[in-house]
Parts: structure tokens; sequence; C-alpha cells
């Protein structure tokens, strides 16, 4: 089997996502976007759309594992202190520039949203920026 | 709450199947300049072209199936948030190698940086909210 092709296959399967999404509720699947709409000072219930979407998220591993006969998560490689500032500053960087990979890289590029662009764009080079540092520095 | 439900599986199948829920993959491919692996470049290619075609299928409708309208972003303007705020974002899945969906994905690995990441991660988005 060609290396890409695990990753094409799952690209595809997470294209199908956000249409299905898109089709059914009318809502951008950004995964930042979704997380923030649970946070405070919004008042949702466990019932809402978001939660679902989120249990979705945690299990959908399990049923791929399985069915590729493989572990398909691997621990993180960082330590805690950097895996804590990291969290930090996904976090802050997702909420202030409205999307992560999902709502900007994936919904908003298919929108042909400039926006989504310039973010893409940014996160992709300052994300190689910090592995060249880290790798090569 | 079934349509939530049914793009989340989807999205943490395609997560896993895909490589992103492995740090090592996501910074291999971020290594641009050292031993640079392009297995990720397929994963956006793959999820960008079935959104893009499928977007297009669904906005010939006037309304979603199970909900009375669509809800898009209305923002327009290139401000400071967004570029600043994706540069912190890069910064820090550059560190970790987890972006926001493939940490949840990982959830059920217990492991505890999955989880320092994950309560750092919503910290900062309610810092944000906060600061918006």
């Amino acid at each position: 089997m060609p290396f890409w092709y695990l990753p094409l296959a799952g690209g595809v399967v997470i294209g199908l996502g956000a249409v299905a999404l898109m089709a059914l509720s009318g809502r951008i699947a950004g995964i930042s976007g979704i997380l923030a709409g649970t946070l405070p000072p919004a008042k949702i219930p466990w019932s809402d759309w978001r939660f679902a979407f989120l249990a979705g998220l945690v299990l959908g591993p399990l049923p791929a594992g399985l069915m590729l006969g493989h572990g398909v998560i691997a621990p993180p490689a960082a330590s805690l202190p950097v895996m804590a500032l990291a969290g930090l500053l996904v976090g802050i960087g997702t909420g202030l520039g409205s999307g992560c990979t999902s709502g900007h890289g994936v919904c908003g590029l298919a929108r042909l949203s400039p926006r989504s662009a310039v973010a893409t764009a940014v996160f992709m080079a300052g994300a190689a920026a910090v592995v060249f540092v880290v790798r090569h520095g | 709450m079934l349509a939530g439900l049914l793009s989340g599986v989807l999205f943490g199948i395609g997560l896993a199947v895909s490589g992103m829920t492995d740090p090592s993959v996501v910074t291999g491919f971020l290594d641009v300049a050292g031993a640079w692996n392009p297995a990720l470049a397929f994963v956006m290619a793959g999820a960008l072209a079935v959104t893009a075609v499928g977007y297009r299928l669904v906005f010939r409708r006037a309304a979603p199936l199970w909900a009375p309208a669509f809800q898009l972003p209305t923002a327009r303007t290139i401000d400071l948030p967004l570029v600043g705020g994706a540069a912190l974002f890069g910064i820090g899945w550059g560190l970790a190698g987890y972006c926001p969906g493939p940490a949840l994905a990982s959830l059920s690995g217990g492991w505890t940086g999955t989880l320092v990441f994950l309560a750092t991660l919503l910290v900062g988005l309610w810092l944000a909210k906060r600061l918006r």
C-alpha cells in the first residue's frame, strides 16, 4: 500500500464529516469554534449538537483502530510543560483567530474565504518555523 | 444532535486513519527543512477536495435538511486578531504536534500530555472569548 493511501482516505472521511454537518445542520465543522461554543458565558444543554459532535470525535478513532487492525493514536512527544504552553497558545490563538485547521484549513478554504486563506498560511508557516527552531535551531 | 454525532464520528475516524493522531507524523510534516514527511498534504488535499465539491452541491439548496438556515461566518476583514491569533496557534501546533481535533481524538489514549494540552486549550479558548 503506498504511503499516501491512508492519509488521503482519512482526508476524504474528514471532508465527508464537514459536508454532512453543513448539509444537515448548516454549520461549519470548526473544532475550535465548536469547543468555544460550549464554554461560559454560553449556557447550552447537554443535548446540544456540539456535545454530540465532540463525543463522536473522541469515540471515532476506536472503530477506526478496529477496522485497520492496528493502533491509530500515539502519545504526545513533548514534555508536560511544553504541552501545557502549547495548549494555551492553541486555545488563545484559535479563539482570537476564529478557527483552527478544520474551520479555516478545510471548511474556510473550501468556501474560498480570503480570511481563512490568510489564517491557514500564517498558522502553517508559524508551525513550520517552530519545528525548524526545535529540530534544527 | 444526530447530525453532530455523525459528523463528529466521521472526523474522529478520518483524523485517526490519516495519521493526524500521531504527533510525530504531524511534526514530520511540518519539518520542511529536514526529513519532510509529505503524508499530511494528502489529508489536506482529500478533505479539501471533498468539502469544496460537497459544499457546492449543498449550497444549491436554500436551507440545510434539518435546520432552518445555513449559519456561515460573516466577517470579511483581515485584521490583527485573525493574523495574530493564527500565528499563536501555529506556534502551539508546532510545539505539541496537536491542533484541537487530533488532541480530542487522542483522548481515549488517556495520556497525561493529551489531558494537559486539552485543559490549557479550554483555558485559552475561554480567555480569548473574554478578550474579544
